[in-house]
């Protein structure tokens, strides 16, 4: 995070934009006390803070706060609430299925998270000095392309591709392993691998374009002078390209890890949480919970416990990041 | 320094292999949605012949007209909002000084990072009491709220590296702060505002989670829930499937392709700094 640097106001402007015809009152006050003046100021601030403030305290800010209120309660959202304590919070990491979808979403991780940045890396590392390629804007072009289509139109095309006859499908008879085809995203032992394997496909291009812009930050000198030393090319990565990266891949596991964490219009769209509850994860269980079962507070306790699992890994994650004075 | 001849053909062989491993489902998804019904199978097949009937068809019977029409004014009023209030706070957070500032800021950081789980539920029954779920004002005003932080936050940092004399010299002659800002921070800093305004144009085009929470109404439904429900009713009938997804797609894509280096920069930028 960076510090506030705000520029302070000069006692002679403040007079100046105070002496306008229309001002003319406020500009007499003004005089009258000196501190006054810088009083004004601040509440000119709230007023251009204050549209973009209240929109966000409403919408935003007040819900938070009544989620964690809610996540007290047991409530259906129609009858009266009765307060019920940490119960919901017990509940959260006893009830099985609510464990579980804990546990998909670590899976999920590796897949989204750990997957993705561990290519990104192989690839960078293969990929030498590549700010120097002509082509690489096509390439990031296309490598980002999977990032802007809407979820709800990825998950379309992959609910084809892992059908009976679908690509997936078509590629192992292509290469001799008919009989692994399955219907992956109904099958228990499959289901969450191949939600999984979605993310991998749309977080590779992120992690690559990342990291290959961050490579373009090194000065070629450096390459240059390694080799010079005679060092091979993994030698190369872990002493210049790695370090280097460290804001980067920062960056790209915040984002990944934080994606493979609020998955859920993938799963609301390919399984809704299916086959069984084998995949099943805790933004989706949220929503089901809330909207369709009844059990308001515990969804609630579902929501507040996934938004500190998001909060405590994005700070763990920043510690990765160099600190950058600015 | 220059590369090999060697370097430079792995250095393409690596990227084309996964520039192909991204748009391949892309591809197949275009080439689905001109396949002809009775031949489509769900696999990657070369159609016997262009079948963009598929279009229409998909286009009249999953009522997209509808659907895409409720996703421009909620996008549109989205933008224009996030817009004009992140101007004004971000350069109230960049260029005034005022008690609680950080604190009011850091506040709406969190925005940044937090699951759209965190505020829905009581947003819903909020809502609800309110007498404005099933209506855009339920899917503008929590977007809305949602994109400030980023908007903010970019807004806040584009003005910072605005030059101060300037601004010292256009409240010299006495122009008011409003005037400074419209008259004389806006218009150099268009393009990262237009870079802003293009983000949240896709964030909300491609939003899901809050249309499913509070619409109810088939006529206020936005594209991507639009196109949900519809693969709902047609799981296998993939043609329709395909050309309902690439309609839902498009207009961002499409965005996408005329201004790539603002999506990549923006995206990459913007969350880089924080």
């Amino acid at each position: 995070m960076t510090a506030l640097h705000s520029v302070a106001p000069s006692e002679e402007t403040a007079t100046a934009t105070l002496t306008r015809a229309g001002d003319h009152a406020q500009a007499v006050r003004a005089r009258r006390a000196s501190g006054s003046r810088r009083a004004r100021r601040s509440r000119v601030a709230y007023l251009y803070v204050a549209p973009a403030f209240l929109v966000f305290a409403i919408f935003l800010g007040v819900p938070i706060a009544q989620t964690v209120q809610y996540s007290f309660y047991d409530w259906n959202g129609l009858g009266t609430a009765t307060w019920v304590g940490i119960e919901n919070y017990l509940r959260v990491f006893e009830d099985p299925q609510l464990r579980d979808s804990f546990a998909h979403a670590i899976v999920l991780m590796a897949f989204y998270a750990l997957l993705p940045v561990m290519i990104g890396l192989f690839l960078t590392a293969l990929i030498s000095r590549s700010h120097q390629m002509r082509s690489m804007s096509f390439y990031r072009t296309v490598l980002f392309l999977p990032q802007v289509i809407a979820s709800v139109v990825v998950a379309t095309i992959w609910v084809a591709i892992y059908s009976q006859n679908g690509l997936a499908n078509e590629v192992l008879r292509a290469i001799g392993l008919a009989d692994l085809t399955r219907v992956w995203l109904g099958d228990y032992d499959t289901a969450l691998f191949a939600i999984g394997l979605v993310g991998t496909w749309l977080n590779i291009g992120l992690c690559l374009v990342l990291f290959l812009s961050g490579v373009g930050n090194i000065p070629p000198e450096l390459f240059e002078a390694v080799r010079l030393d005679g060092a091979g090319r993994v030698r190369e990565f872990t002493a210049i390209t790695l370090p280097a990266l460290r804001g980067q891949i920062a960056v790209a596991l915040t984002l990944t890890v934080v994606s493979a964490l609020k998955t859920f219009d993938l799963v609301y769209i390919t399984t809704r949480g299916g086959p069984g509850n084998s995949t099943t994860v805790p933004a989706f269980e949220a929503y089901n919970r809330a909207f369709n079962t009844g059990q308001v507070g515990l969804a609630s306790a579902v929501a507040v416990v996934l938004t500190v699992v998001i909060v405590l890994l994005t700070i763990a994650i920043s510690r990765i990041e160099p600190k950058d004075v600015e | 320094m220059k590369l090999s001849l060697r370097e430079k053909i792995v250095n393409q062989v690596i990227l084309a292999m996964f520039a192909v491993f991204a748009i391949v489902p892309l591809l197949g998804v275009l080439l689905s949605s001109v396949t002809p019904s009775d031949e489509n199978t769900g696999g990657f097949a070369i159609p016997s012949r262009l079948a963009l009937e598929n279009y229409g068809e998909a286009w009249t019977r999953g009522n997209f007209g509808v659907y895409v029409i409720s996703s421009l004014i909620v996008t549109t009023a989205v933008v224009l909002l996030t817009v004009v209030l992140s101007i004004l706070a971000g350069f109230a957070f960049a260029r005034m000084r005022f008690i609680g500032s950080s604190v009011l800021f850091y506040v709406l950081l969190l925005g940044l990072t937090l699951p759209a789980e965190a505020f829905i539920i009581p947003l819903y029954f909020n809502m609800r009491s309110m007498g404005l779920t099933d209506s855009y004002w339920a899917l503008i005003l929590p977007q809305t709220a949602q994109s400030l932080a980023f908007a903010t936050f970019w807004m806040r940092n584009q003005f910072r590296s605005f030059p101060g004399d300037i601004l010292e010299a256009a409240r010299l002659d006495g122009a008011r702060d409003i005037r400074v800002l419209w008259q004389i921070v806006v218009p150099p800093t268009i393009a990262p505002i237009m870079t802003m305004a293009v983000l949240i144009t896709m964030w909300t085009w491609n939003e899901f989670l809050i249309p499913l929470v509070m619409i109810v109404s088939n006529n206020l439904r936005t594209a991507p829930l639009g196109l949900a429900f519809f693969q709902g009713q047609h799981v296998t009938d993939y043609s329709l499937l395909a050309a309902a997804g690439v309609m839902v797609a498009l207009p961002i894509a499409v965005l996408y392709f005329a201004l790539q280096k603002r999506f990549i920069s923006g995206m990459v930028g913007g969350i880089s700094q924080r």
